[in-house]
């Protein structure tokens, strides 16, 4: 006897589950992936490979058979090196034994937190145009999403102007991710102790994303957690994806106070149980003396930034100067074309991908996101090629009358 | 070191428009720069690396270790610049360890460095002994792998 199939498969998706949309970024890569000879400019990684010693440390743990559970938290030895790498660079002290978890990339560490944090319809605060799964996040937690959004005249910076003016009495959590993804946009001490003023006051926690903190081209890696009192208050969610080259590990951290640790750690046991041994071992490595490898691959991109940023110049088309990440967001609109539109355009007519701001927050429409994690010779065949699009979309200048 | 020497010595053929992008300079600033730096003779020249296997043309690289007795005046440097001159040589250095300098032989047989060997460098004042070992493979040169790197997907968008 068949089962009377009472509901469609679509309706047994939870609701708030169903609610969420796709992400654009999606949608987009479905139109890329059909198409052949395209440089992109949309990927969100280094194009650069893992340094040899982490790969070959790696490679080495297999042999050794490296190949059972961790500790929950992870591997003490790692948490040890990830407290000192954060002492060192950042300035702010956790104690590894209970202050530090070891997690699936950087997004579980967020993911962590803010199901930890976030009782349902409480409010979380987070600046946008931003990472993609802030808002998602946020969301299946049955949180309260509250994006600030930032513009390309405030260089997309976060003021604390702009906080007041989208803050709620629910608010509890802030998500703060300078350098920033999309933009390249980062903070300057003034700006962040505003921000820690305004965390305090409205007794917010904040969790500082700083996953693309290396990546800085004009100043020592800067977070929250460092300023006065805020190390009570912070989060530090931070991982090896970008400033080692090693998303394919998936491996993240989170350092904070020992009770919210407490807290992330109960529900990573739950669904995780414990971040991949190989890429925990492979990790450990990375961070013996991680400016060799960082310093280099910083340089690269920061040529690459300036030399996509004349391109960019020279084409008329007006960007927000990155200084950190490896991602510029010119603006695109004063061509009459949505961000869409020009992406769509340009990957049809010149084969080159980038992505819409839109799929970013609202505030990054008419805006799309260019990607140096590039090789170079792609990425001044792309600048030549968006050159080339531009001139031909340019408006027509009419003679005044 | 200058960022501009940095670049060049990964990027010989840049243009000057685009390494002056990069470094965020003028054009005219590089091109300057540049030429101070080769009027000094810090940069020495400029190459392309090959990889000379895939060419099938016949040739033989030796390794040489030399021993030879360092003279009161001058040390090593006479006698090294001495066997520098030959054009065979296409680098010299001078070494801690068993032997003093050790030389790199390009010939177009083995015959050639062979004779080159005897004939010449065992012959020079000073030169004491020399062992000769013959290259057989690259692996790696001047930083290039010679073996086609592996192709890695990366996925054409991500976040």
């Amino acid at each position: 006897m068949s089962m009377n199939a009472s509901r469609s498969h679509p309706d047994r998706v939870a609701a708030h589950v169903r609610a969420l949309p796709r992400s654009g970024i999606r949608d987009f890569f479905d139109i890329v992936s059909t198409m052949r000879d395209v440089i992109s400019l949309g990927i969100g990684e280094p194009d650069f490979d893992t340094p040899w010693r982490v790969r070959e440390a790696a490679i080495y743990a297999l042999e050794r058979g490296a190949t059972h559970y961790t500790s929950n938290l992870g591997l003490l030895r790692l948490r040890r090196a990830i407290c000192a790498f954060v002492r060192r660079t950042y300035g702010v002290e956790y104690d590894p034994e209970s202050e530090c978890i070891v997690t699936v990339g950087v997004s579980e560490a967020a993911d962590l937190a803010v199901r930890a944090l976030v009782n349902p319809g409480d409010g979380v605060m987070f600046h946008q145009p931003c990472y993609v799964s802030y808002e998602p996040l946020v969301r299946l937690a049955h949180g309260d999403p509250l994006p600030v959004p930032t513009t390309r005249k405030t260089g997309f910076r976060l003021t604390r102007e702009l906080l007041e003016r989208h803050a709620a009495p629910h608010a509890r959590v802030l998500i703060l991710n300078f350098p920033n993804n999309p933009t390249g946009a980062a903070l300057d001490l003034p700006e962040l102790e505003e921000i820690a003023r305004f965390a305090i006051e409205r007794d917010l926690i904040v969790l500082a994303d700083e996953i693309y903190g290396e990546l800085r081209y004009d100043g020592e890696p800067v977070s929250l957690a460092a300023l006065p009192g805020m190390r009570e208050r912070c989060i530090f969610l931070h991982g090896f994806s970008k400033a080692f080259a090693m998303t394919g590990f998936r491996l993240g951290f989170a350092c904070a106070p020992a009770p919210l640790v407490e807290a992330m750690m109960k529900i990573h046991q739950y669904t995780m149980l414990c971040a991949p041994t190989l890429s925990q071992e492979a990790a450990i490595e990375a961070l013996n003396d991680p400016e060799r490898d960082v310093a280099p691959m910083r340089e690269e991109y920061r040529a690459r930034r300036n030399l996509l940023l004349r391109a960019f110049g020279e084409m008329g088309l007006p960007v927000v100067e990155p200084r950190g990440a490896f991602y510029m967001f010119p603006y695109i609109g004063h061509l009459g074309l949505s961000s869409r539109e020009f992406a769509l355009k340009l990957l049809e007519e010149e084969r080159v991908a980038v992505v819409p701001g839109d799929v970013f927050g609202p505030t990054g429409a008419g805006h799309v996101r260019c990607s140096y994690a590039t090789a170079m010779d792609d990425l001044k065949e792309a600048a030549r090629r968006i050159g080339a699009f531009v001139a031909r979309h340019a408006p027509v200048c009419r003679a005044p009358v | 070191m200058d960022p501009l020497l940095k670049l060049l010595k990964v990027r010989g053929r840049e243009s000057v428009e685009n390494l002056a992008a990069m470094l965020d300079l003028t054009p005219d600033e590089v091109r300057a720069r540049i030429a101070d730096y080769e009027r000094r003779g810090i940069i020495r020249g400029y190459r392309a690396v090959l990889n000379e296997e895939s060419l099938e043309e016949e040739k033989v690289v030796a390794v040489i270790e030399v021993k030879v007795v360092p003279e009161r005046e001058g040390g090593f440097d006479r006698i090294a610049h001495r066997i520098c001159r030959f054009p065979e040589v296409v680098s010299a250095y001078l070494m801690s360890g068993q032997a003093d300098l050790l030389l790199f032989i390009e010939g177009p047989d083995l015959h050639t460095v062979a004779r080159f060997v005897s004939e010449k460098l065992a012959l020079i004042p000073g030169v004491t002994s020399t062992t000769t070992s013959f290259m057989l493979k690259t692996y790696k040169s001047h930083g290039f792998l010679m073996d086609a790197p592996d192709e890695h997907e990366r996925l054409s968008v991500s976040p």
